[in-house]
């Protein structure tokens, strides 16, 4: 199906239309907080929703090209459609359509406080900026727009900047985001340069004839360019910190759709713009993955700050993401086409369903903040019975991003355990060896993600409140709770029937390395490499409801006794029974920072202040329990502790003294003259 | 590990086969149980054992029971970690002034149908420690009891004997 | 094969995991008890218990969410809905295309969210404890699980359990190498783990600072603790019916015939007897592992399984 270009054209018009309205609106109304809430946000809604319509197009065969020349210099603007774009435009609208619908009510609480104009217009640009990413198609409008992302989103970072941590937090984001930049920039201007050419569709051809060397250097820097958005390890730094002191509608872009960007610029780098590239690209995205998901999920693990975690569960998924990327690499490198494009369907299809699952637990942990002003999890507790809505959506988020059927992120798992599995085609011993020790690391993983989100969602929303502000929690305001119904449906309707989506990624694939990829599906069932494994979702589900109302039907009519009580929770017949009793998320995670000693480093000390009278008695015990994060100290810390001696040194060069600066001048003039001559 | 293998298949079963002796007394106690969840325990019994305040005198018999020579679990009972999973409590000692209250929120979070069996002189009348200043009183002025084993301690056959006295209403 | 035979066949393999399940626990335990010179329960005691606890009525906390009172129905229904995917007696499962050994495991996972969860609703320290542990150990036999499938695949060149079967039963000579017993080695003790026996977890304990499955469950009464107890035989049934059929394939139904069946039940029957009697044995002669010691067991258990995969690669 071949969709009119003029269609697509005019779709394309209304989404930067709205985004732009919804941008100048929220400016032109800044005197009133709530209309500019309304407007900015509104508008960004139906701006997305022509957005996922002009990506749905674009994944059902709508192509667009676009050239604006004097738009910007060398070259002027470009933009283009083709499948792997649309996807990822479909990706983001599908994040931003509830994140703007749960920030009309989401950014109430902020009126009066901060500028909603502001925020209004930065999240417009926000969104816009990614949705122009994928479509850019030479290099200066793709930085331009990747800058006016980062921009934006550190913005909307430090909206509450009255916090100490906020304003640090964006400082680390800016930096590291400008790093990422400048890897990307050098590695633009050396493939640009290498190829003679600044546009992207080019490439490929003129990449082939690339020497290895320069070609991997050029991998190296966009890798690394793309994998610092991505938040993969080592370059996660900036996640954990920036994603929860955004304003949670923010986070829930940032980490469902943002990152995603990364992994949309991995694909493009390993499979378009330079070519086939060695195995030994894979082996490295691999292991990354691998050690991106293992590390990531253990630090969510044992984090108390439940965005905090969230977020260290993203660097976790783009970890998996990251695996199978690898993995489709080293298969293409291997002459495996069919199941390269296999673990590439099943990367961008966990890109698809992080997007939805991740976006939904940041609304629901948006919502708790927002009732209980805590992101703590040891204050919180017994938010079941105070807001069982977001409750029931917070579940099926964390069903969903612990892999269980029948959920969206089981699918992608399962698909990409298949393609790990059928590694064993590959006929070298140190390429299985790299697969089975991806195996192992996603299965840790995935175990260790059941762990995560028991954790998050039973000491967040189980058993009693642990402070009287979880105590005095109410549901949140309808936008919020449509917001999160709405990406709780696509994890079922993802989850129980992926065919609707694996289909237009089979032609995406398709389009992307001309290779059919080893999967067969219909409605109901996904068959992997012929036979090699199954699963039939939507049966899967539907036995799972049947079975669950059997039982209670085929209890009665064995004749079980239907009486139930209410009584106290048992506790050895303790008279008092409170909040204090319960098990705390610090001790939730114990087991885990004892096994995982080594990486967690934790740092245990116990304070007793006894009674004066006597020993016996204890007036207060105070535990501490903090893990150090050895990236930041084995990696980070000497790094800028390199840089401060560096520009101490370099101080001496700032003499002041304008003579001196004049020669500086004439010595780089000479130096510049000397390199081009 | 050699030896404890030979230890496993050689050694015979040394449980005893259960007989009722004269001097065994137990007083069973009419109590409104419905006739049909007395049979519905059927061969199938949780204990919870409540220590009261007892001087673990019949904390000893009663650890007994579990032993190869005593082997209570062949009468499908057995002693259970929770309340909740009970049907049977067997309460020891006199009921002193701090497991008063524990003991009847342990009563409350067993599940209906249940029984309670009283072990020993101190559960039945409090023994030598009636009219202690800690003392409340018998178990049987908290909680309904259904069958009383005598003795100071009572000897294991007779606990097993009372229990199953308790549920089969047997005098 | 005419609809009325399928619907018998899956039937039939759901009444085997239905209602074998509490027979197999009877079995090991009266076991144990021999071992230990005692003369213990009737293999039917199982059978009573639940049949008792349905009789009875439910004491609830109060601090609980609907999470605790679904997640025996659950439980019991993620066990039933793997009783037709998991080949019992014979491959030709009607239901059996609903997903391959990976979906499998990630089905028993559901139940473990849930159950952890529910450890967590009453509010009760000992009740967070075992969800603790139990997601704990749980995540690190995952590892072991997926290698030890994947040494399975490596050689069966297929991850589905029909399709497993099928290449060893028609190939032993495939499960003639050092590969198939590190993978049974390791997928043993993992099962051992999963199902909180001995020495990982010990199902008899009554101190609830040792326990991990049995603190979980020390709020769950009356019909609700049946299904919570006939879920976890049935899962204890399905692993080892697994460890079974997957490693040792004799007997099972290749073509539906009920000759065939009949002599599948009869294999069948013999192999569990004989895990049955190997779990007691060990559960006679080891004590329980520290908890802390526990993660090393399943370290070795996943060294064992990736010498599996190694051997088969190398001997490929």
């Amino acid at each position: 199906m071949i969709i009119d270009a003029t269609v697509m054209f005019d779709l394309f018009v209304v989404t930067l239309a709205c985004f732009g309205a919804g941008a100048l609106g929220a400016l032109v109304t800044a005197r009133s907080p709530t209309l500019a809430r309304i407007v900015g946000h509104g508008a960004a809604l139906i701006g997305a929703m022509a957005a996922l319509a002009f990506g749905l197009a674009g994944l059902a065969g709508g192509g667009m090209q676009l050239n604006l020349p004097d738009l910007l210099p060398i070259g002027g603007a470009a933009f283009g459609l083709d499948r792997l774009s649309a996807f990822f435009v479909v990706v983001i609208a599908a994040g931003a359509i509830p994140a703007s619908l749960y920030a009309i009510g989401y950014t109430r609480e902020y009126a009066g406080k901060h500028s909603l104009a502001g925020m209004g217009f930065a999240f417009n640009v926000f969104v816009v900026a990614m949705i122009l990413v994928p479509l850019a198609r030479n290099v200066l409008t793709f930085l331009v727009l990747w800058e006016l992302m980062s921009l934006a989103s550190y913005f909307l970072v430090i909206t509450e900047h009255e916090r100490e941590e906020t304003l640090r937090a964006g400082w680390v984001y800016f930096v590291m985001t400008h790093t990422g930049f400048a890897a990307l920039l050098l590695g633009f201007l050396l493939l640009a340069k290498a190829t003679g050419t600044m546009h992207f569709v080019q490439w490929q051809v003129a990449a082939a004839h690339l020497d290895p060397s320069s070609r991997n250097l050029i991998f190296a820097l966009l890798a690394v360019g793309f994998a610092s958005k991505a938040g993969a390890i080592p370059l996660h730094v900036w996640l954990p910190r920036a994603h929860p002191a955004a304003p949670s509608h923010v986070s829930a872009l940032m980490s469902g759709v943002m990152i995603k960007l990364g992994v949309y610029g991995l694909v493009r780098v390993g499979f378009s713009w330079l070519g086939v590239g060695p195995g030994w690209w894979g082996g490295t995205i691999l292991i990354v993955g691998a050690v991106s998901a293992v590390l990531g999920v253990l630090y969510a693990l044992v984090d108390a700050d439940l965005k905090r975690l969230l977020a260290y569960s993203s660097v976790e998924n783009i970890g998996i993401i990251m695996l199978s990327l690898g993995a489709a690499v080293l298969f293409q490198a291997s002459n495996l086409p069919g199941i390269a494009a296999l673990a590439l369907i099943a990367g961008l299809y966990h890109t698809l369903n992080h997007a939805a699952f991740k976006s939904l637990l940041f609304m629901g942990a948006g919502a708790v903040l927002h009732a209980t002003h805590t992101r703590n999890m040891e204050d919180l507790g017994g938010l079941m019975k105070r807001m069982p809505q977001t409750a029931a959506f917070f579940l099926i988020g964390s069903l969903a991003i612990a892999a269980l059927p029948p959920f969206n992120g089981f699918i992608s798992e399962w698909l990409t355990f298949q393609s790990l599995l059928l590694s064993f085609q590959i006929s070298a011993h140190t390429i299985n060896l790299i697969f089975a020790l991806g195996v192992a690391a996603l299965a840790l993983t995935s175990g260790l993600a059941v762990a995560c989100f028991v954790r998050a969602f039973g000491i967040t929303f189980l058993a009693l409140p642990r402070s009287h502000q979880a105590a005095g929690a109410h549901e949140v305001q309808w936008t919020m709770r449509a917001a999160m119904a709405l990406l709780a449906l696509a994890c079922i309707v993802l989850g129980t029937a992926p065919s609707l989506m694996l289909a237009p990624l089979e032609a995406t694939i398709f389009e992307l390395m001309s290779a059919h990829a080893d999967v067969q599906f219909n409605l109901t069932a996904v068959v992997a490499n012929d036979g090699f494994g199954w699963v039939a979702p939507l049966w899967l589900a539907l036995a799972l409801i049947v079975f669950l109302m059997a039982l209670p039907l085929g209890l009665r009519l064995l004749g079980a006794n239907k009486q139930r009580r209410s009584y106290e929770t048992w506790g050895c017949g303790r008279a008092l029974q409170t909040a204090r009793f319960e098990y705390t998320a610090t001790a939730f995670a114990n087991p885990f920072k004892r096994v995982f000693a080594l990486l967690y480093r934790p740092v245990k000390e116990l304070d007793i202040e006894f009674h004066p009278e006597s020993r016996y008695f204890v007036r207060t015990i105070a535990y501490y329990n903090e893990g150090r994060l050895i990236f930041e100290d084995a990696l980070y810390r000497p790094l800028l502790r390199m840089i401060e001696t560096l520009a101490r040194e370099a101080r001496a060069l700032q003499s002041g003294n304008v003579h001196g600066y004049l020669v500086y001048i004439l010595i780089a003039l000479v130096a510049l003259l000397i390199l081009t001559v | 590990m050699a030896s404890l293998f030979e230890y496993m298949f050689k050694a015979p079963v040394v449980t005893e086969t259960l007989k009722s002796s004269d001097d065994i007394q137990i007083q069973i106690i009419a109590r409104q149980i419905d006739e049909r969840a007395r049979k519905s325990f059927g061969r199938s019994l949780h204990i919870r054992e409540v220590d009261a305040g007892s001087c673990n005198g019949c904390e000893l018999e009663i650890g007994a029971l579990n032993n190869p020579y005593y082997d209570l679990e062949r009468f499908g009972m057995h002693f259970v970690a929770s309340p909740r999973h009970a049907d049977c409590l067997l309460v020891t000692g006199p009921v002193t002034r701090n497991m008063a209250d524990p003991l009847k929120r342990t009563y409350d979070a067993t599940p209906a149908p249940k029984i309670v069996v009283a072990v020993g002189d101190c559960a039945h009348d409090c023994g030598v420690f009636a009219g202690g200043y800690g003392v409340v009183g018998p178990v049987s002025a908290i909680l309904p009891v259904d069958a009383v084993v005598y003795g100071c301690p009572p000897e294991p056959r007779a606990i097993l004997l009372g229990i199953l006295a308790a549920l089969e209403k047997r005098p | 094969m005419s609809m009325f035979s399928e619907i018998a066949i899956a039937l039939l393999q759901l009444l085997m995991v239905m209602f074998g399940s509490p027979l197999l626990v009877g079995v090991i335990r009266k076991a144990k008890a021999r071992l230990q010179g005692r003369r213990g329960a009737s293999i039917f005691q199982p059978y009573a218990d639940i049949r008792k606890l349905l009789l009875k009525e439910v004491v609830v906390s109060e601090n609980t969410s609907w999470i605790f009172r679904f997640t025996p129905y659950l439980l019991a229904t993620t066990m039933l809905l793997s009783a037709l995917i998991v080949p019992v007696l014979t491959i030709r499962t009607p239901l059996g295309f609903m997903g391959n050994i990976i979906a499998l495991m990630y089905l028993f996972l559901l139940g473990t969210f849930f159950l952890a969860l529910a450890g967590l609703d009453a509010g009760s320290a000992f009740g967070g404890m075992g969800s603790s542990r139990e997601v704990a150990i749980a995540a690190l036999a995952e590892p072991t699980v997926l290698i030890a499938i994947f040494g399975i695949a490596l050689r069966a060149g297929t991850t589905s359990l029909d399709g497993i079967i099928t290449r060893f039963a028609a190939e032993p000579l495939l499960m003639l190498n050092a590969g198939h017993l590190l993978a049974f080695i390791a997928f043993f003790i993992v099962a051992l783990a999963e199902n909180g026996r001995l020495p990982v977890d010990n199902p008899a304990t009554h101190l609830e600072l040792t326990m991990i499955h049995e603190a979980m469950v020390l709020e769950y009464s009356g019909r609700l603790l049946a299904l919570v107890e006939w879920a976890a035989g049935m899962k204890l049934f399905l692993f080892l019916t697994l460890l079974s059929n997957l490693f040792f394939p004799w007997g099972v139904a290749l073509a539906n015939t009920p000759m065939t069946l009949l002599t599948a039940f009869l294999a069948l029957a013999v192999k569990l007897l004989l895990f049955a009697g190997a779990i007691a044995l060990v559960e006679t002669s080891v004590a329980k592992l520290r908890l802390f010691r526990v993660p090393e067991l399943l370290a070795g258990s996943f060294t064992v399984a990736l010498l599996a995969v190694v051997t088969s690669f190398f001997m490929k």
